[in-house]
């Protein structure tokens, strides 16, 4: 079975994988520390059923990808990692999403707790109308921390984490909205790691970006894993390969193939999966 | 072929061009007229106008000589003029007349006067004549002969007018002291002596039995404040005999020289030997005399210094209570309620609010702000004063509130809207760092928010600072004795009526006695009366500005 897929794999995806193949030992869930569980999972918007069933893991201080046609799916189960989706009335969802074992969707668990540990990086840059100081320093005044230098350490660790901190380290208070496009959403994946959260979400954080900042945020991804876990939603396969650790596709709402990014883009399991990844459709 | 140009000129768009344009100008030129009117006619009163000395002939009555300052001239028809007794020559169809200042109303009973041009004889501008502002009765004008100390003449002719200029300086310097004290000293005993029958009265109510101490002391404070008074009284009257030690003589049109005591004179000056700087001069002096002074004579002379004080103060105040009040409705409205058909229906009825007539919230801000909220509060706490009420009557913070309710719809609507265009992503970011719509709205929303609530504001204050129906009920006065701000505890006292220049052009304009001297004046404060509300709103604008440059991201 494994030999008639091969033959069916394209050169063009083994192509984007050569990047990825020569990352190292092979991966494999069964050795990982899991952050994430996702237990029969299903969510629906009113009556409509948008997610199907979704049975996953995320393994901790690495970088899963969610890849995907439009419309499937990928973007609505990447924000119920951090409850996002609360703030839609209609929302309603069944099943179980375990973080380090405690179930986040249970009464006890406070939301903004949740969002502290889990932290989240949006499509658009999203900076608030406030100097890049300030837009760094948000989650700790939140969080009652007013003391200077103690919001001084944390926003040049975090901009310096976010490699952004040379090319901003001698304007911190200027406003933030005059920035550019690719400085703006290193700027808010710093706002997100000065909080120091577990996991960090990303929603196709280089989908409004030129190619030069894509490539950076990429780096970025790849150094930040070492702290965090993260979890990408993209639409760009190439970058997929390219950063993540282990990939899910998702179809209509259904994850049609979870693995490592090795074994889904160099020999996928299921005949939709590698139709979408060879440019079929989607 | 012309029908065809004309469908393709058509189609060009040209014609919506310049029916927009035409609409722009003409929108344009209405409110450049409307200004311009009102300037040109308000401002020009306070240009000292040239005194003319004419014979007048008319062929009933003997030769007159009037002395006057020319208001205005109209043309008339012949048909017209005949009908009052004018006989124009064979073939004249109109006539002009004139209007004529002719002042000294305690004199001649009248001091606007129409004459004929056809009976008007020679007409001579004597350097000598001068004009005289009083403090009642109006202008005067004649020839200064003689100046009197006590009834002795000590200048006349020539020297009469520099021995003048330091005797008016004199006479003003101590009308501006016996004012003060007569203001703060005086009013300052009539507090407190009002104050000791208040305690008196409450000791009363609070069943103390005659004869206790605290009466004793009242009636020994009592005597203090008298004592106090009677040493005013005495200083006052020195005063008035200083004041009322010089009198000038004057020659007036008909010959007659009459003796005006220098006491009731403000100002004298002889425009006709006047050059443009100086008249320029003695303008900006008038000018600032009717911004900064007060009303004299039913409002038809002096300033108007109360009203501008009242107006803005009440804008203010308006602003301070409607602000907090609207933003945190629409927070309520369009962050927390379920939008559901109930909020829809409040918001109907909110936007509804704004288009009540106006003199409707005037019934309402009487009923139930004057007579029931003021009545309990003065049932409550200022019960030794009753009958007389303090809060139960009209007053500076009832018409505030009354003009809150009316302008609160227009803050709520510019603050939903404000809300609606902060970007959704802009919530998630926050929410996403782990605030809660608390705080979301508290650090990121509302700062944001902040341009489209001033909007708002900027509405309502402009709104609020036109408005006189409804003030008319709840606290504006034609004559308010004093200011709302003082130098008496508390200071600010919100219970005080006061004056508006709106109720003040009504005022000046349909109840004024005098309607030629006050017409001028009508245009005046009208002019007045824009001039604020566009400072008004040009403030609020630049403060919204810089909060724009806060936060530019609401604009992308």
């Amino acid at each position: 079975m494994e030999a008639t897929t091969l033959q069916k794999t394209p050169t063009a995806a083994r192509s984007i994988d050569i990047e990825s193949m020569q990352r190292g030992p092979k991966l494999n869930m069964a050795n990982e520390a899991i952050c994430l569980e996702v237990k029969d999972f299903n969510l629906f918007y009113g009556s409509k059923q948008a997610l199907h069933g979704i049975n996953m893991k995320i393994a901790k201080n690495r970088v899963t990808a969610f890849i995907g046609p439009s419309g499937c799916g990928k973007s609505t189960l990447l924000r119920c990692f951090n409850r996002m989706n609360d703030l839609i009335d209609t929302v309603s969802i069944e099943g179980e999403m375990l973080l380090d074992g405690n179930d986040i969707n249970a009464q006890s668990v406070n939301v903004a707790d949740l969002r502290r540990q889990v932290g989240m990086v949006f499509q658009k840059p999203n900076p608030f109308p406030k100097s890049i100081y300030e837009n760094v320093a948000y989650g700790l005044r939140i969080q009652g921390v007013n003391d200077r230098a103690t919001l001084d350490k944390v926003v040049e660790s975090s901009l310096k984490g976010a490699a952004l901190w040379d090319e901003v380290k001698d304007r911190l208070h200027e406003s933030a909205m005059g920035m550019s496009g690719g400085q703006q959403q290193r700027l808010v994946i710093a706002r997100a790691i000065a909080i120091e959260p577990e996991v960090l979400l990303l929603d196709e954080p280089a989908s409004a970006l030129d190619p030069l900042s894509t490539l950076k945020i990429e780096e970025l991804i790849y150094e930040l894993k070492a702290k965090y876990t993260i979890v990408i939603v993209t639409h760009n396969m190439q970058q997929a390969a390219r950063v993540s650790d282990y990939t899910a596709f998702m179809y209509m709402g259904e994850m049609i193939e979870f693995g490592s990014t090795d074994e889904l883009f160099t020999n996928p399991s299921k005949k939709q999966t590698e139709d979408y990844i060879t440019g079929r459709y989607g | 072929m012309s029908n065809k140009s004309f469908s393709s000129w058509y189609k060009s768009g040209s014609p919506w061009v310049w029916l927009n344009a035409g609409a722009v100008s003409i929108s344009l030129v209405m409110v450049v007229g409307l200004l311009l009117l009102i300037a040109v006619r308000g401002l020009g009163h306070f240009w000292p106008a040239d005194i003319m000395s004419i014979t007048y002939n008319d062929p009933d009555k003997k030769s007159i000589t009037l002395v006057a300052e020319a208001v205005e001239t109209e043309v008339v028809s012949a048909a017209r003029l005949q009908k009052v007794g004018v006989h124009l020559p064979e073939g004249q169809v109109t006539g002009e007349r004139h209007l004529l200042k002719v002042g000294n109303r305690d004199y001649f009973g009248l001091d606007f006067l129409w004459i004929n041009r056809l009976w008007m004889g020679e007409t001579t501008y004597p350097e000598d004549l001068v004009a005289i502002e009083r403090r009642e009765w109006g202008n005067f004008y004649g020839y200064l002969t003689k100046v009197k100390q006590q009834g002795e003449v000590v200048a006349t002719g020539d020297e009469a007018w520099d021995e003048l200029q330091k005797r008016l300086e004199r006479s003003n310097s101590l009308v501006a002291e016996i004012k003060d004290i007569e203001k703060n000293e005086v009013g300052k005993i009539n507090h407190g002596l009002e104050e000791l029958r208040l305690q008196k009265r409450q000791h009363e109510l609070d069943g103390l039995p005659e004869g206790s101490l605290a009466y004793h002391e009242i009636e020994q404070e009592r005597k203090q404040w008298n004592v106090r008074y009677q040493g005013l009284q005495k200083q006052l009257a020195d005063l008035y005999a200083a004041l009322n030690r010089d009198q000038i003589m004057v020659a007036i049109s008909d010959g007659r020289e009459v003796e005006l005591p220098l006491a009731k004179v403000i100002d004298i000056y002889r425009p006709n030997s006047m050059n443009v700087l100086e008249k320029l001069g003695f303008y900006f002096k008038e000018v600032w005399k009717f911004i900064s002074g007060e009303p004299r004579e039913a409002n038809t002379e002096g300033g108007i210094f109360p009203a501008i004080f009242g107006t803005v103060m009440m804008v203010m105040i308006m602003a301070v209570l409607v602000t907090p009040f609207g933003v945190v409705a629409a927070v309520y409205m369009k962050e927390y309620a379920r939008q559901g058909p109930m909020i829809r229906l409040i918001r109907i009825a909110v936007n509804n609010l704004a288009g009540v007539p106006s003199i409707v919230y005037g019934v309402f801000g009487l009923g139930f702000f004057v007579y029931f909220l003021g009545g309990n509060i003065d049932e409550i706490f200022f019960q030794a004063k009753l009958p007389s009420p303090t809060f139960g009557q009209p007053g500076m913070l009832w018409a505030s509130l009354t003009l809150a309710i009316l302008t609160v719809p227009v803050v709520i609507v510019a603050t939903e809207e404000g809300l609606s265009r902060i970007p959704r992503a802009i919530r998630e970011g926050s929410l996403a760092l782990g605030a809660t719509k608390a705080e979301t709205l508290w650090r990121t929303v509302l700062p944001m928010t902040a341009p489209a609530m001033m909007t708002g504001l900027i509405l309502a204050v402009a709104r609020a600072a036109g408005e006189v129906a409804p003030l008319m009920m709840v606290g504006v006065v034609k004559l308010a004795p004093a200011l709302a701000v003082d130098n008496i505890a508390p200071y600010l006292h919100l219970d005080r009526q006061f004056m508006h220049l709106g109720f003040h052009i009504y005022d000046v304009g349909f109840q004024s006695p005098n309607v030629e001297a006050a017409r001028p004046l009508v245009y005046a404060t009208a002019f007045l009366l824009v001039l604020i509300i566009i400072i008004l709103n040009m403030s609020a604008i630049s403060i919204r500005n810089r909060l724009r440059e806060t936060s530019k991201a609401s604009e992308n």
